[in-house]
């Protein structure tokens, strides 16, 4: 048996080492000092920023009148009082896991679609542009009539939620496939990976950056029309969510409470996103030499 | 299980046996003839090298081999399902370099537990050893030819195809990955089939070269090169027979520049 013994040269090995060496570019991660200083500290300046910019307003009697702008203090007050009161995590959770779990619907609704279109001629070319044209409606338009069909319960918030993210999903998921490389398919089919196997091994993996796009699209349009729905259709039986206490804020003329519930819904919608899909993205994008370092 | 790589088989007439292929395709000017009565066999173990310019169809040619289009006439032999190697690595950057292996042995039908040491052999082989999990991103580009080598070595099929693997790369990672292909060629016994435009790199790599003429692509001229490997493509023989065949690739283009 021949082994591994060289008929070459002797040298040439050591020549193909040094030009790995040379050419490779070492993989590191970047330290937390480094970390702290280019991602965490500007956006908290940003913050206190307008924090200061906010309260000088209120200092220097620019904005005179409570009912129109709270002062700070007066909206932390509030945050304040809800937490004591143990009422604030509930507003939260009422609305995340709403919007969680209809997320889940949507993709597992989206995923299924999004192959077919980007799979099945006749699909594509049925339902395609009306996928990507329901991605521009407003989710709230959708509000009424799902009020109508399944009235005022949880059923019609998931509704709302499916018909916003689900094409954002699908759609994400056409387009990453729409981008994987032919070259890949190819090299897929010589080595044996055709029919499902090709699908499994070579084009789901190959789509999932499009993919992980469409599903961080998809979740910013559930949490949108999630809010939508629950500020038309608040109705004390479905439980306070973050919808119904702004809409609430407003019936009672309470900015402080409006502001409250105005800064608690951007806070989720970007801690989702910070702590779920962005991280998803990356890791995706990470691992195949796709993010730019800077 | 099994440690050697799939010799060739001796017993089996041919590795790939080529009989009167035509090839068109449907062109502006009505049907195109791509390729014109190939008939070509690569004995087992011998290594071809199919040389020719730009539209003669070498790279349809090996696709046809390939499996992965059909002849319009003629028909293709070959022993099982060839492995097929491109000039962009096309491994699939998802994977690390070992999973891109496995991959292959996978869809093989290795067992599980048996993929892994078979990979680092691959790796080892193609002096890549301790790579396995470096993603493909992070590895220069002879690096990324040599796994992609790899891989297609680990689906163990007696014929190699090539298309122009190494034309993208600098010509010093080239000459190192030349000496790396003769060594694993004459190690494991495989057939090959090289696709290039280089006539050096033809007659550094083949024992026998085949010129393709152009539009449509028909078979011009072979020679045998008798040269002990291993060569060096600077090597005064190799450069007499290139020049040799270099004229006679010239003929053949400026034929086309007369009509």
């Amino acid at each position: 048996m021949a082994g591994t013994d060289t008929t070459t040269a002797p040298g040439t090995g050591s020549v193909g080492a040094g030009l790995d060496a040379l050419e490779s570019t070492p993989a590191g991660r970047r330290p937390f000092t480094r970390t702290l200083r280019e991602k965490i500290l500007p956006p908290l300046t940003a913050v206190v920023v307008v924090l200061v910019a906010w309260q000088a307003l209120i200092t220097f009697h620019v904005v005179d009148d409570p009912s129109k702008l709270p002062s700070p203090g007066d909206v932390w007050a509030r945050f304040r009082e809800d937490w004591f009161q143990g009422k604030l995590l509930g507003y939260i959770w009422t609305s995340v896991s709403r919007g969680l779990l209809g997320f889940a619907l949507a993709l597992l609704i989206g995923t299924p679609l999004g192959l077919l279109v980007a799979r099945v001629r006749f699909v594509r070319a049925a339902i395609g542009p009306i996928l990507s044209g329901l991605q521009s409606l407003p989710s709230v338009a959708w509000v009424p009539p799902a009020v109508i069909w399944l009235g005022l319960d949880n059923s019609m918030m998931y509704a709302v939620i499916l018909l916003g993210a689900v094409p954002s999903i699908a759609n994400g998921l056409v387009s990453g496939v729409d981008q994987v490389p032919p070259l890949f398919l190819r090299a897929g089919r010589t080595l044996g990976a055709t029919g499902l196997q090709g699908v499994r091994h070579v084009l789901l993996p190959a789509a999932l950056p499009g993919y992980v796009a469409g599903m961080k699209q998809g979740w910013a349009f559930s949490w949108r029309s999630l809010m939508a729905a629950e500020i038309i259709a608040s109705f004390p039986d479905l439980g306070v969510g973050l919808g119904q206490l702004l809409e609430n804020g407003r019936n009672a003329q309470d900015m402080a409470m409006v502001f409250e519930a105005i800064l608690l819904i951007l806070f989720v919608g970007i801690a989702i996103d910070l702590l779920i899909f962005s991280p998803l993205e990356r890791s995706v994008l990470r691992g195949r030499g796709l993010l730019v370092k800077n | 299980m099994a440690t050697a790589l799939a010799k060739a088989d001796p017993s089996a007439e041919y590795a790939a046996r080529l009989d009167h292929v035509s090839k068109s395709f449907a062109g502006p000017g009505g049907q195109q003839l791509v390729l014109d009565d190939i008939t070509l066999d690569v004995a087992p173990g011998e290594f071809v090298t199919l040389l020719g310019a730009s539209g003669c169809g070498k790279s349809t040619l090996l696709n046809l081999v390939a499996g992965l289009d059909r002849p319009t006439t003629g028909s293709i032999g070959t022993d099982g399902r060839p492995a097929l190697m491109f000039q962009e690595h096309a491994l699939f950057p998802w994977l690390t370099a070992g999973k891109n292996i496995e991959l292959a042995l996978k869809l093989r039908g290795v067992a599980k537990a048996d993929r892994r040491t078979e990979a680092d052999r691959l790796l080892d082989l193609v002096r890549l050893g301790g790579a396995h999990g470096k993603r493909v991103h992070e590895l220069s580009g002879g690096m990324r030819q040599r796994v992609a080598l790899a891989r297609a070595l680990g689906q163990e099929s007696s014929l190699l195809l090539m298309d122009e693997p190494f034309a993208a790369l600098d010509a010093i990672t080239r000459d190192v990955l030349h000496d790396e292909l003769t060594r694993i060629w004459s190690e494991t016994g495989v057939s090959v089939l090289f696709v290039t435009h280089n006539v050096r790199e033809a007659v550094r790599l083949a024992q026998r070269v085949v010129l393709l003429s152009s539009r449509p692509g028909r078979i011009a001229r072979e020679w045998r090169v008798e040269l002990p490997q291993p060569r060096r493509i600077e090597d005064a023989p190799v450069a007499e027979l290139s020049v040799e065949i270099t004229d006679v690739l010239r003929g053949e283009i400026r034929r086309h520049g007369r009509h």
